[in-house]
């Protein structure tokens, strides 16, 4: 049994359920014989990945749907062979790069020039040109992404490149100004609560107003994240009730009593228990930079502004530093620390002042 | 004639191009069946053709027409910001120069390439040490050389760079190269002596203008005129990026739609103006609170934050009511995020400490 947010995903242009001027500019863009190299763009759970395969689909009809899974390796300059998964259909293939670490950008040059080389069989075929879709562009390194600069100029008549990227400021100019840019916004509270209702009418459910507009809030305008949680929250219990517990994820709770703790007590003692719970936390897969989020989203909120110019001001700091190194946990751990020492201070000038 | 040669190389095996090249053509007739035009973005079909059809880079220009002509070549460092037309004139040049022989002539390597310092050593090198001959094969005569065209160079390491000095030199008899590159800060000093430099300018709003008018006649796309002036804006003088923008919009609008302002904004990704005001007025009021939401607010319209960034900068710099001081600390942190921002930080952090910034300093 599929997920709903699977079953419900709208597979045609014309069934989206927001967004209806953008799809139609779709459209206009399949009924041409051709289209440019396209960069989706939008915070996650908005719909990016939907609207590629519904245009994907408008393209090539249903054969795009017929999916089969692939192993490519490759082999790195360094001799290291590198094995990623690819997903595909006779007209498109979906590779994210990423996963093969620092070595995607062997994976954009002979995954790419592999694909954009070989031409169509079925000269008959609606289109002459083959799709890579390429997941999490944002996590390329900028090497990758410079290797992909020539390539997509070079290949332009067999293959055409389309980019789900969470925010555009880490593509490099040069690939933006290639691609035509689809801005994805997130739904709105309304949109949202109307996907809901309609999912829980076609599979027969009573969904609770008052209910589904708590869904949406925690949900952060994540599409499938509210999806998610209603389906969880209807394994818990059904009939839906108004007030009724709406599961959260445990590791943002979790990161929450974190925070908790290290505004409690500032000493050495307690650093070292905050770091085995961020340890828990990344052992769990959760990835740094959330972490980082949700921590300085936790921490700022009882202190003053001057702590909370400092706390960014140091939080920046740090995850810059993050991004750029091995190990995550010196890091955060040392964000933490500086966070402390901050907090401490503060408090002991507070102090000072009543005294007097 | 299809529109560039990169493209008729790349179809040479399966014949789909329909070049004016010969060599194409011959290949294009022996396919078994007739094959529809493969669609070409505008981008690829306006490149220039011969260098004559360059715009604004007159002394480039100047020096390949010399060569085309029958001149020496000299080795060429072309550095500029991106969509000048670098690459677009030294390819023109080859192909005139070269004619039928162009594929024989001419290495091009660009970042898509492996170009470390093995391939410097033995592809690069086996390929310049090839004497060519001064005569085409119809007889007539071209210059005794090969030109080796290193693509986006500011991308290869220094060590390939350092092993590229002495090939450069002992290979003059029979080899030139051509170095292409964003930045020349990043190209070592031995190597850019060795070449005559060439700067390419951002192109002016006329040229732009010019390009698209034709553009837009010949494919019929129905725009208004003030929308030119907009493309230019949105491309900051990037030839490659007003016609993509013009494209697409065309495509995305369909033929019937006449391409105005909105359109292009939207299209281009370009931050409506009130969100940065609205940013300001946020940070004016000091609370910590409403900065987050607003935050998150653009965070889920999906507007990029480094764009929001880039246009601030503006916005402060021309911002009345900010006294000297307070432009000065928002422009310093500003720097600092941005770079940030690029080398992979997160957006929601440095567009808070930003916001941060701005309200101790509008305090």
């Amino acid at each position: 049994m599929a997920l709903w947010v699977d079953k419900y995903r709208p597979r045609e242009l014309s069934k989206l359920d927001y967004h209806k001027d953008q799809a139609e500019n779709l459209r206009n863009l399949c009924k041409q014989s051709d289209f440019p190299h396209l960069m989706f763009y939008g915070p996650s759970g908005a719909g990016k990945k939907t609207r590629i395969m519904c245009l994907l689909r408008e393209m090539y009809g249903a054969g795009v749907e017929r999916l089969r899974n692939e192993t490519m390796s490759f082999t790195t300059p360094s001799n290291r062979k590198i094995e990623v998964m690819t997903v595909g259909s006779n007209y498109h293939l979906e590779v994210n790069p990423s996963d093969a670490g620092m070595y995607d950008r062997t994976v954009v040059i002979d995954l790419i020039k592999q694909v954009a080389q070989t031409h169509q069989i079925d000269i008959n075929g609606q289109r002459e040109f083959k799709v890579i879709v390429i997941s999490e562009g944002d996590e390329l390194t900028k090497d990758a992404q410079h290797a992909l600069r020539r390539t997509m100029e070079k290949y332009v008549a067999t293959c055409r490149i389309i980019l789900s990227v969470n925010s555009t400021s880490r593509i490099i100019p040069a690939i933006r100004s290639r691609c035509l840019g689809i801005r994805v916004p997130a739904p709105s509270e309304n949109e949202m609560t109307a996907v809901l209702q309609s999912t829980c009418k076609r599979e027969g459910l009573v969904l609770p107003p008052e209910l589904a507009k708590r869904v949406v809030e925690k949900s952060e305008r994540n599409m499938r994240r509210a999806l998610l949680m209603l389906e969880a929250s209807k394994v818990q219990q059904y009939p839906f009730t108004a007030q009724q517990q709406i599961a959260e994820l445990d590791w943002q709770v979790y990161l929450r009593e974190t925070a908790t703790q290290i505004v409690s007590e500032q000493t050495p003692a307690k650093l070292e228990k905050i770091r085995d719970r961020l340890y828990e936390l990344l052992s769990q897969g959760v990835p740094p930079n959330l972490i980082f989020r949700g921590l300085v989203e936790q921490l700022v909120n009882n202190c003053d502004m001057s702590i909370k110019a400092k706390t960014l001001e140091y939080a920046t700091q740090y995850e810059h530093r993050m991004q750029n190194g091995a190990k995550h946990i010196f890091h955060l751990e040392a964000f933490v620390a500086q966070f402390m020492n901050i907090y401490k201070k503060f408090l002991a000038e507070l102090v000072m002042t009543d005294d007097f | 004639m299809t529109a560039n040669s990169v493209i008729a190389i790349a179809f040479l095996k399966t014949g789909k191009s329909s070049s004016g090249n010969s060599s194409t053509d011959k290949q294009a007739t022996n396919a078994p069946t007739e094959r529809r035009k493969p669609p070409a973005p505008w981008v690829e079909k306006y490149r220039p053709r011969s260098v004559d059809d360059v715009v604004e880079q007159s002394e480039v220009v100047a020096v390949l027409r010399k060569c085309v002509e029958g001149a020496d070549l000299p080795n060429m460092l072309l550095y500029g910001p991106p969509g000048t037309g670098k690459t677009s004139t030294i390819l023109a040049a080859a192909r005139q120069i070269f004619g039928d022989m162009y594929r024989d002539r001419i290495l091009e390597l660009n970042a898509s390439d492996e170009r470390g310092i093995n391939v410097v050593r033995t592809k690069i090198k086996n390929f310049a040490q090839l004497t060519a001959s001064n005569v085409r094969p119809d007889g007539r005569s071209c210059p005794p050389f090969k030109i080796i065209v290193l693509d986006e160079a500011d991308s290869m390491t220094h060590a390939a760079q350092a092993a590229l000095r002495r090939t450069m030199e002992k290979e003059s008899r029979s080899t030139r190269f051509c170095l292409i590159c964003n930045y020349v800060s990043r190209i070592i000093v031995p190597i850019t002596s060795r070449c005559s430099k060439f700067r390419f300018k951002a192109l002016g709003e006329t040229q732009i203008i010019a390009r698209l008018q034709h553009i837009c006649e010949l494919e019929g796309v129905r725009i208004d005129p003030d929308a030119y002036k907009s493309i230019v804006r949105i491309s900051g003088g990037d030839m490659r990026r007003a016609i993509t923008t013009l494209q697409s919009c065309y495509r995305l609008k369909g033929a019937e739609h006449t391409i105005n302002t909105d359109d292009l904004l939207e299209m281009s990704g370009i931050i409506p103006e009130h969100y940065l005001e609205d940013y300001l007025e946020v940070c004016r009021s000091g609370n910590y609170e409403r900065l987050e939401h607003f935050v998150r607010e653009i965070g889920y319209s999906a507007y990029s934050v480094g764009q929001m960034m880039d246009q601030f900068v503006e916005f402060i710099v021309r911002c009345g009511s900010l006294t000297d001081k307070q432009k000065a600390i928002i422009c310093d942190k500003l720097g600092e995020c941005c770079y940030r921002l690029q080398d992979g930080g997160s957006e929601y952090l440095q567009i808070m400490d930003l916001g941060c910034t701005i309200i101790l300093a509008l305090k």
